[in-house]
């Protein structure tokens, strides 16, 4: 058994001190490390999206990312974001628009479509299906997420008019 | 899956990465964005003894023009390719290619050098180095040296790099004010890898193609830069020439078979991608279809 390596790093907002293996990857350290059960492991291998988490601002796969590589950083789960109330409305627009069926993808679309609705007020639906394409939903409700995010781009223009 | 147990190094510097590599040699690997890398120990297909993190080398991220030339730090994330002014204005092939690659999770992870030491012959941006006629520049524990484009792509995941070199940036001419490009490529869906795919440079004069680079990707075992481009080039494009140049690609070009697509179709693919390209660069819709 490999030595562990120290790291430290925020999470939502938190310093977190740990010592893990290297290989360790990113999205196991946030469930079994720190609890944070919001973060979805589908593939392990960066196809399915349902990992998806910020590290210092941007989404990346957490499957597709060794904790070690995380040392110094800040990574925001949908735990941050929900309790932060970042992506109250899009949840919202989730559940209005029955955008969820089993769930288990939930998380990791809020992330991508936050992330779109952060680099693009009012997005065109081929363009929230670019965004969205790396995240699979194997219930199939794609035209429900589309329209939840679609809806919560224009309520939010609204509110900013 | 998970990956095999690995020992760490975070290299602080180049040359603490490539001193790395003079003892380690093939039994270690370099981490970058890890976004090839990782899927690859997930799923037990490699378990290096060593992995050698150069994520925070600083001085190998970033773009920089000087002269005629546009250098790229191997550490570049696809990302800030993609959203870099400079790359739009000199080599906006660049920027289109990049369009194609996976998806935004992975393009903020993902670097320039990683996808093109790992050399998936699917993959965009190799053909791009070819077609920009790019060279690449490595280093070692025992110097520094500059490989042609044309000469780094060797086979399937496999590169002139020698395992104790790594790669540390990418150097493109600027293209001409004259010039123009194409990319497209063909996959099951968008951000899958290809079944065939073409990044085309060209220089275009009064309606000719003084010069043109067709490199096709995912229908060998390496990009390959279709000899083909010089029945184009110095002439009036016919429908009759043009038929002619896509037989001609038909007899270069020998894809195989796999899960994604025949051969067969990676061919006729190819093809349409070679009467597409010419009908865009010289802005004559009318030799997409055209049939000698």
């Amino acid at each position: 058994m490999t030595a562990t390596v120290p790291i430290s790093l925020e999470v939502n907002g938190e310093r977190i001190e740990a010592n893990v293996p290297p290989r360790l990857n990113l999205a196991d350290f946030i469930r079994e490390h720190l609890q944070l059960t919001g973060t979805h492991v589908g593939c392990e291998h960066g196809v399915c999206g349902a990992c998806t988490v910020r590290v210092n601002g941007d989404i990346v796969r957490s499957c597709l990312m060794l904790a070690v590589q995380a040392h110094g950083g800040s990574v925001q789960t949908i735990e941050g974001l929900s309790d932060s109330g970042e992506v109250a409305d899009l949840q919202g627009a989730f559940r209005e628009r029955n955008a969820l069926q089993c769930g288990y993808c939930t998380p990791g679309m809020l992330m991508v479509a936050q992330d779109l609705l952060k680099l693009e007020a009012d997005p065109s639906r081929d363009e929230i299906r670019e965004h969205l394409s790396g995240n699979y939903c194997r219930c199939t409700g794609y035209q429900a997420i589309i329209d939840a995010v679609e809806t919560t781009a224009r309520q939010r223009r609204n509110r900013s008019a | 899956m998970k990956a095999a147990d690995f020992a760490y190094a975070r290299a602080a510097s180049v040359e603490d990465a490539v001193a790395l590599l003079a003892t380690y040699g093939d039994r270690a690997k370099l981490l970058s964005g890890g976004q090839s890398l990782l899927p690859a120990m997930n799923l037990r297909l490699i378990s290096p003894e060593l992995i050698i993190d150069i994520g925070g080398i600083a001085e190998l991220r970033g773009i920089a023009v000087t002269g005629n030339t546009v250098r790229i730090g191997a550490l570049t994330r696809h990302v800030d390719v993609q959203r870099s002014p400079e790359i739009a204005a000199h080599t906006p092939l660049l920027k289109e290619a990049i369009t194609h690659v996976a998806h935004p999770a992975i393009r903020n992870r993902g670097t320039i050098g990683g996808s093109l030491a790992h050399a998936d012959p699917a993959s965009e941006l190799p053909a791009c180095m070819l077609a920009l006629d790019a060279d690449l520049v490595v280093q070692s524990k025992s110097g520094r040296r500059r490989i042609a484009a044309g000469d780094f792509f060797q086979g399937i995941f496999q590169t002139a790099l020698s395992p104790d070199e790594l790669l540390t940036a990418v150097e493109l001419p600027i293209s001409a004010k004259n010039s123009a490009y194409f990319f497209y490529e063909f996959a099951r869906r968008h951000g899958d890898y290809a079944m065939a795919g073409l990044a085309a440079q060209a220089v275009i004069e009064g309606g000719i193609l003084a010069d043109l680079r067709l490199a096709y990707f995912a229908v060998g075992d390496r990009p390959v830069l279709a000899g083909t481009a010089n029945k184009l080039t110095a002439k009036t494009i016919t429908p009759a020439l043009l038929s002619e140049a896509s037989r001609a690609l038909g007899d270069e070009l020998d894809p195989q078979d796999d899960q994604q697509a025949s051969g067969v179709m990676r061919r006729h693919l190819a093809q349409v991608l070679l009467r597409r390209c010419v009908a865009a660069l010289l802005s004559r819709p009318e030799l997409v279809g055209a049939t000698a």
